[in-house]
């Protein structure tokens, strides 16, 4: 094959597609050991009180059950909430633990665990287990706990809360001619990932556990099980090599891995807990969020000022976090901003980072708004984002590190052909339908976490790279391994990247988009270290050509190390290693985000999201005919992986505008439509064509100048849509997801 | 997993009689509702008599020109049969406007009918549900009910029947063959499903021990004029908040005899042969349509949430219509409402 190098910016295909396609990837729920039994989590069936009673009798009697856990005869488990919180994503409060006590405090919450010889016979007997509650009435709608929302939180770590407010809103509301202020609702999603959360925990013996179980980072099940139960650390492994799709539900610790981790202590053996496709509704979700966007400009189109105010549900144990109004403060230029946050308890499971949270319901009402405020002004919407544009990040008052997008919205206009937008609402057709041009803005921070990160070359001159990152259905093995075959001028066939084990270099959770860049430069830093090393052995081989050579005056290619001033002058790879008189060279490195250059700018990743609608007025059928996803975020590692991520999140908006929604039983505080017919994401039908464009980005914030991707696809995609639902019927509709009747 | 026995019937009285003389039996054919169901704990068979060997997968020409569809042959196999799509493409495009490529595969006919309603109580075991459990009481009354019934419905029950393939059935006035211990006998298409009452634990007319063996269809007609459109929360793969299957036959440009067969409102496909009498004779018009919508809709009742299905049906159904008149048909593949 001819020179492919560099395989960083190209679309590289999946290093590890073809283990998926063959089934050959192995997840949580797949693992297996010789003693292994099953566990099966039983549901409460109020969503608060507490246990009255609880009747094992003919659960116990079933075939094939070997014990029951419940609250009242349960391992001992720590009281205080201390060991919990070593969840490096707990929130603020009093962490949930399974079986803790009596009380209920979310429909579904686990009233036991039974554990038996199989799978259907756990799940038969957990059929069986009878309990008596004393009930009390759940709240389970944000809208009714809005009485009592507060902002007297303690503020979730590394989370910012809103700014302080900047000028005066309300002076400069009330003193402009043209303004407005509307409340907007998205209803409550879940993430619905393929796989359900799941923990095979392994018997090792002699205290020691392999634990599998479904995480965005295995640290932090590992930290926290080790905390929770006491483990020396040194005989516990977490392994997660491969995650069916996460969104952010599999950041903390959910009760499979305790409850898995308990019963294998009891037993003193190897236990799987699968959850089912109902109890994933009875954890993280996207929170329940009221809005309000008040917005005033002057005639000219030039916003006068910006004020958000969101209400957001959480549970009664814990103030989870999200602030939604944040981003209102930097994504335009506006003098007078006051951007205000509060929660609100209700009988749910603690909500949960779902893909871009807080952007994701904050950037939709602001935009949605602003295109509201574009027709009130007579002012094309993408004209009225371009007059208002932020040159600095006004919640901190900073450059942005890099911010192209003026060329995405340009690119993204172009392609899209919004020039050919008629301004007026209802004013374009196609045979029956109206058609609708929406656009909007998105943005989500660009972060990075310190990672660590090994490279090891054998004298057989394959590489193995690795980080104790998880790879949650992004990429993140294929861009680790392409990084690592430039690096050493090998063929990506002859690399290895390895995520997701307690035994590799550490790296915290896999979220926030941070993945890439964090995980993304340790690599890198690794191979530069490892190339060294190796350097280093080459020189020392006898009659060396490289004795004298520096580290900048060679090449690594073609397997071997050679002077740049004269090919010829070469070592090989296994020659290197050999003098090493090991069989491999390994190198370490870690790697941590520049602290300097983050206090000097902000960064962030920008889109410019156009959507076309086609509806059926009459009717109330809403198509999304097209969208165009035009993305700044730095340099772009793999086109085909980077792709898939922004296709994925414009799904997931035209879900969150069109489609989804969990729907609560008021009364009996459960989830009325879980699973996954009834709760609708978006089937092959709703999908027509997305175009992506990366617009190019020089970024300096890190080493690869990449800014990650995995959340920005998202953000504005449903205000896009819904910005087109109103430029084709005239109709805003504030209250997502827009489904029939809101349109007759 | 709750055991149960496994029969493999050979013959048809075979397996009438497995199922007749054992209350807990239950015929078991594609298996994709009663499989889902009994994983929910809803039904918990004792005894399953496995009919999917049964010579029952046949579609012959009857003498008097129509078409007899065994109770086996799969669903996709119905909607993609060339004397289908000529002869019935009603049937075929409703068939086509359900589930997926791959429930359709593995659906019969017989089971489609027998399908249960996906009221969201129904499959909650700790919620009552008077069809679960008789007398226990409706939990969708008074809950999530954006789903449910807005004709025949009762204080007992206000669930829906889900099947699209049923919904052109009633409209086309096809006939349930039935067999059981006593015999073989015929039932029309609008007497076979029920309406609540004060038994939704019954959903249809048949007794327990009979199995439906095939249907069968009038002679063709509407071949040209007709059309399924069917409205839901997602384009596909989710079911009809309102599903509507018109068909009409023309007489130069009036109207000589209309048929509109409603899903997705009422616990079995919903027809008023009073609403489509009133068609007769006039020129196809919106108005003409509307008349015969609001005949069909009268004693319409929403629940709060589902109110907006009256006005949808209404509008629904004058597009449907339209597309008939029109020989326009909706097409499944495509999404465009025509
Ligand atoms: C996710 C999902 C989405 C779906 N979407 C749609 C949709 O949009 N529209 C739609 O119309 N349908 C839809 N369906 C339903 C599907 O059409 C039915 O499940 C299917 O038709 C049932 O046929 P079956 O052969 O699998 O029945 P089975 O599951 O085998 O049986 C169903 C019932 O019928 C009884 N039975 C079966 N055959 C006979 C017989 N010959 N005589 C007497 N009793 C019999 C059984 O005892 C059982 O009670 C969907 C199903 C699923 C799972
Ligand atoms: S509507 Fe019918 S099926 Fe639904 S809960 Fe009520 S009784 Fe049960």
């Amino acid at each position: 094959m001819s020179n492919v190098h560099p395989y960083v910016g190209r679309a590289e295909p999946r290093v590890d597609g073809a283990l998926k396609v063959t089934g050959r990837a192995k997840y949580a729920a797949e693992f297996r050991a010789d003693d292994m039994v099953y566990a099966a989590a039983v549901p409460a069936t109020i969503a608060k009180g507490r246990i009255v009673a609880l009747d094992l009798s003919r659960a116990l009697s079933a075939p094939g059950v070997l014990d029951i856990l419940t609250h009242e005869n349960r391992p001992e488990i720590p009281e205080s909430d201390e060991p919990y919180l070593n969840d490096m994503v707990a929130v603020p409060g009093s962490p949930f633990r399974p079986l803790k006590d009596d009380r209920i405090v979310y429909g579904g919450q686990a009233i036991a665990l039974v554990i038996a010889d199989t799978h259907e016979n756990a799940r038969h007997a957990a059929s069986l287990v009878a309990a008596e509650y004393e009930a009390e009435t759940p709240v389970v709608d944000v809208a009714a706990a809005r009485g009592e929302a507060y902002d007297t939180f303690e503020p979730r770590d590394g989370i910012p809360p809103p700014p302080p407010p900047r000028g005066d809103a309300e002076a400069a509301f009330e003193g402009s001619a043209i303004r407005l202020r509307h409340d907007y609702r998205v209803a409550p999603e879940h993430h619905n990932p393929m796989e359900m959360m799941a923990t095979t925990v392994v018997w090792e013996g002699e205290g020691r556990l392999t634990i599998h179980t479904k995480t965005q980072g295995v640290i932090n099940p590992k930290n926290y099980i080790c905390a929770v139960f006491g483990l020396d650390p040194d005989k516990v492994i977490v392994n997660s090599p491969f995650v069916g799709g996460a969104f952010g539900m599999a950041l903390r610790p959910h009760y499979d891995l305790m409850l898995a981790t308990m019963a294998a202590l009891k037993l003193e053996r190897s236990v799987r807990l699968v959850l089912t496709r109902a109890q994933m509704y009875t954890m993280g979700w996207r929170p329940d969020t009221l809005q309000t966007v008040a917005l005033s400009a002057s005639a000219d189109g030039a916003l006068t000022s910006i004020s958000h105010h969101a209400v957001q549900a959480t549970s009664r144990y814990e103030d989870y976090q999200e602030p939604t109004v944040n981003w209102s403060g930097l994504l335009y230029d506006c003098p007078n901003v006051s951007l205000k946050y509060e929660l609100a308890k209700i009988d749910t499971a603690t909500p949960s980072d779902m893909r871009a949270p807080g952007a994701t319901l904050g950037v939709y009402a602001l935009e949605a708004a602003m295109d509201e405020l574009s027709y009130e002004l007579g002012i094309d919407p993408l004209e009225l984002r371009l007059k208002n544009y932020a040159e600095r990040d006004g919640n901190d008052d900073k450059p942005f590190s890099s911010k192209e997008l003026k060329a995405a919205y340009a690119q993204g206009a172009e392609r899209f052909g919004w020039s050919k937008r008629s301004p007026e609402p209802r004013s374009m057709r196609d045979g029956k339908e109206l058609v609708g041009l929406g656009m909007a803005t998105g943005c989500w921070e660009a972060m990075m976490q310190p990672h660590s990160a090994s490279a090891t070359l054998s004298a057989d001159g394959r590489l193995e790279v690795a980080c104790g990152t998880a790879d949650i259905g992004t990429g993140t093995y294929t861009i680790l391994s392409q990084i690592a075959a430039d690096e050493f001028g090998l063929d990506i066939g002859d690399v290895t990247a390895r995520v997701g084990d307690t035994t590799l270099p550490m790296a915290p959770v896999e979220g926030g988009s941070w993945g890439a860049a964090s995980a993304g430069n340790a690599v890198r830093a690794a191979c530069k270290a490892l190339k060294e090393d190796l350097l280093k052995h080459a020189r020392g081989l006898d009659g060396s050509p490289l004795s004298n050579a520096a580290i900048d005056h060679v090449a690594f290619a073609n397997g071997r190390i050679a002077l740049g001033s004269d090919e010829s002058q070469s070592v090989s790879f296994a020659d290197a290693v050999r003098a090493s008189g090991q069989a491999a060279v390994s190198a370490k490195a870690d790697f941590a985000p520049d602290e300097d250059f983050s206090k000097k700018f902000a960064a962030y990743t920008h889109s410019a999201v156009f959507a076309e609608v086609k509806v059926d007025e009459e009717l109330g059928v809403i198509r999304v005919t097209r969208v165009v996803s035009a993305i700044a975020a730095g340099k772009i590692l793999n086109l085909a992986t980077a792709r898939s991520q922004i296709l994925g999140g414009v799904v997931m908006g035209i879900g969150m505008a069109l489609h989804e929604e969990t729907l609560w039983d008021k009364r009996l505080g459960r989830v009325v439509n879980a699973n996954l017919g009834e709760y609708h994401v978006p089937a092959h039908a709703d999908i027509q064509n997305i175009d992506v464009i990366f617009v190019e980005e020089d970024d300096k914030a890190n080493p690869l100048g990449v800014k990650g991707l995995g959340e920005i696809g998202i953000v504005g995609a449903a205000a896009a849509i819904a910005n087109a639902v109103f430029h084709a019927t005239g109709r805003r509709v504030r209250d997502l997801p827009i489904t029939i009747e809101k349109l007759l | 997993m709750i055991n149960f026995g496994y029969t493999r019937a050979a013959t048809i009285g075979e397996a009438i009689q497995a199922v007749a003389g054992d209350p807990q039996a239950r015929f078991i054919a594609g298996g994709t509702n009663l499989v889902d169901l009994m994983k929910y704990g809803v039904e918990r068979p004792g005894r399953l008599v496995d009919i999917t060997r049964l010579p029952l997968k046949h579609m012959e020409d009857t003498p008097g020109g129509g078409l007899k569809i065994g109770a086996l042959v799969p669903n996709s196999d119905l909607a993609y049969d060339a004397r289908v799509e000529r002869d019935y493409p009603l049937l075929s495009s409703a068939i086509l406007a359900g589930a997926s490529a791959q429930l359709r595969n593995a659906a019969t006919t017989g089971g489609n009918l027998l399908q249960r309603t996906r009221c969201y109580y129904f499959y909650d075991a700790a919620a009552p549900c008077n069809k679960r459990e008789p007398g226990s009481g409706c939990s969708a009354i008074g809950g999530v009910t954006r789903v449910h019934a807005i004709l025949g419905a009762s204080s007992s029950c206000i669930a829906t029947h889900p099947s699209d393939m049923c919904v052109a059935l009633a409209a086309l006035g096809a006939t349930v063959h039935v067999e059981g211990p006593d015999g073989a006998r015929t039932v029309a298409f609008e007497d076979f499903h029920r309406l609540p009452g004060d038994a939704p634990e019954k959903d249809n007319t048949l007794a327990h021990g009979e199995m439906v063996t095939a249907i069968e269809l009038p002679a063709p007609r509407f071949g040209s004029n007709h059309s399924y459109l069917k409205l839901r929360d997602r384009l596909s793969y989710a079911f009809a908040l309102v599903s509507v299957a018109a068909a009409v036959e023309l007489d130069g440009d009036r109207i000589a005899e209309a048929r509109v067969a409603l899903g997705g409102v009422a616990h079995k496909p919903w027809r008023v042969p009073e609403a489509e009498a009133l068609l007769k004779g006039e020129t196809p018009s919106p108005d003409a349509f509307g008349k015969a919508a609001d005949r069909l809709l009268e004693g319409a009742v929403g629940q709060g949430e589902n109110d907006f299905k009256i006005e949808l049906a209404r509008r629904a159904v004058i597009r449907a219509l339209s597309q008939a008149a029109a020989g326009t048909p909706q097409v499944q593949s495509n999404k465009i409402v025509n």
